[in-house]
């Protein structure tokens, strides 16, 4: 027999009500507001736009604050709101080689077009806490310098010539772009398709998995041939105008990495290459990402599949952290008749186990008594 | 008559990337002050919705998509029968409503001038000041390599 159970209903409007609370905090400090948080909480912003799959500054900022600073509880609400809008298309591809670049490295390269640019990078900073920025003092304006207009090709396309790189990933020519948003996921993954779900994926999940590859499973001996971090503008085809119709520009973070490759029987020696590239400013979540992405070809390249980030279906199954907290959080929800099930389950079964256990020690006794 | 053609379509385009780049108080307080008219029936929206972002494998390689964007555009008509159509990243629907009404007035040969100087070239100058800034910031973080000579020889 099955009696449904209500009730919690009061309980639960006063959680949130206290949730109200508590997200507001002391009252007599200010309220944040979504531009404070847009400005000055950024990266954190960046993340939320990147792992949520949506790229709005303000709704991810105020995602941010309606899950009080938690980050993959702000991806959730990001994510449930991108199901409420319609779908106007598929932008033409950006470029990012005509990226607005705001820092650009190489760590292959020393000298090439376009030069080391750092930017707005923590590299190099001491780590140590800055006691006058808790105290809200005046910040310097930046130092500027006169640019000559010089073009940035991408690291890749310059090592091209030489033949001892790969090119760009290509597909065949009548290959449609996979999308997870459509389609369930299938294994094995065509390339775009995994590469679509890293852009999304967890960036502490990629970030063990690519650590993991240079600790040695999967080991790739990878470079960072180029990160680059700027704005590319975005362009959509419409059947009411007669050219692709400019939509304004959005910030990415791209990353080349370049993997040394000894050739096997389905490819020659050469440097290979694992691409990465998401929303906003995240040169880490990038890196992760190219990491995975290089790794991941190992079946492609003819390499033997023995490490947890070479195996398709454990990274991409397992990169989604919205996926991963619905599963995981999922547990705390009742499961009182799950549980009573499995514990009149195990009460017989202890009892059975009790009553063979009696019944051996009863014959144990008849033996030493005989 | 092609190449002309070709250039009109250049040049509405440049004017359509302007206005979606733009912010919505800067194109309402230039539309007020060059005075232009905005009166037109709303044909579509203005709606928002979601584009897919895409990139290409390697930077230059065969498409994937990357995630999407908000998008909100819109399309008007203006009481000449004028259509003009906006699209721009994020979920401003005022902004839409007047870049398509800036659109359908830039088509029209009378007010094309107005559009172009009262509206299109402050924003294009703001724009282009803007990124000069970031530019010459950023290239003042540009290394500088020199070597040192060390050791006797």
């Amino acid at each position: 027999m099955y009696v449904a159970v209500k009730g919690g209903e009061a309980a639960i409007a006063n959680a949130h009500r206290l949730l109200a609370d508590r997200r507001r905090g002391d009252r007599s400090v200010p309220a944040l507001r979504l531009d404070q948080i847009a400005e000055q909480l950024a990266l954190g912003v960046d993340r939320v736009m990147s792992e949520g799959s949506l790229y709005d500054r303000e709704l991810a900022a105020l995602a941010v604050v309606q899950a009080r600073g938690d980050m993959i509880e702000a991806i959730f609400l990001v994510r449930a709101y991108r199901t409420t809008l319609p779908r106007f298309g598929y932008t033409c591809p950006v470029d990012t080689g005509a990226m607005q670049v705001e820092r650009r490295v190489s760590a292959t390269y020393k000298d090439l077009p376009g030069g080391q640019v750092l930017g707005p990078t923590f590299d190099y900073t001491h780590r140590l806490l800055d006691p006058e920025l808790a105290a809200g003092g005046d910040v310097e304006a930046p130092t500027e310098r006169p640019a000559e207009a010089e073009a940035m090709p991408r690291v890749s396309s310059i090592l091209a010539h030489e033949g001892l790189i790969e090119a760009d990933g290509d597909m065949p020519l009548d290959h449609v772009p996979g999308d997870i948003t459509r389609e369930p996921l299938q294994f094995p993954m065509a390339r775009d398709i995994r590469l679509q779900a890293l852009s999304r994926g967890d960036e502490g999940f990629l970030l063990a998995l690519g650590y993991s590859t240079q600790r040695g499973y999967a080991r790739n001996h990878p470079f960072v041939g180029e990160i680059r971090i700027g704005e590319v503008e975005l362009e959509l085809d419409v059947p009411e105008l007669p050219f692709a119709v400019p939509l304004g520009a959005i910030r990415v973070t791209e990353c080349q990495m370049v993997n040394q490759f000894k050739g096997s029987a389905k490819a020659p020696p050469q440097f290979t290459r694992g691409y990465g590239l998401v929303f906003g400013q995240s040169e880490r979540k990038a890196m992760a990402m190219a990491l995975c992405d290089r790794a991941l070809r190992a079946s492609e390249l003819g390499e033997d599949v023995v490490a947890a980030a070479q195996d398709e279906e454990f990274v991409i199954s397992h990169s989604d952290n919205v996926q991963a907290t619905g599963f995981v959080e999922h547990l705390k929800l009742p499961h009182y008749v799950d549980f009573q099930a499995e514990l009149d389950l195990v009460r017989r079964m202890r009892a059975e186990y009790e009553a063979r256990e009696n019944e051996n020690r009863a014959e144990d006794k008849r033996e030493a008594a005989e | 008559m092609r190449r002309q053609e070709a250039r009109e379509q250049a040049e509405r385009k440049a004017m359509m990337a302007i206005l979606a780049q733009a912010k919505a108080d800067e194109i309402a307080r230039l539309w007020s002050e060059a005075g232009l008219p905005s009166e037109a029936e709303l044909l579509r929206g203005p709606e928002t919705g979601l584009v897919t972002v895409r990139g290409r494998i390697g930077g230059g390689g065969a498409p994937f998509n990357v995630g999407e964007a908000t998008v909100t555009r819109a399309t008007v008509r203006l009481p000449s029968g004028q259509v003009g159509h906006s699209y721009a990243l994020g979920r401003d629907k005022g902004k839409a409503r007047l870049a398509a009404i800036a659109d359908a007035l830039w088509q029209e040969p009378a007010h094309r001038e107005a559009v172009e100087t009262g509206l299109v070239a402050p924003l294009r100058a703001a724009l282009e000041e803007a990124r000069e800034k970031r530019r010459v910031e950023t290239a003042a973080t540009k290394v500088d390599f020199f070597t040192m000579v060390r050791g006797e020889d």
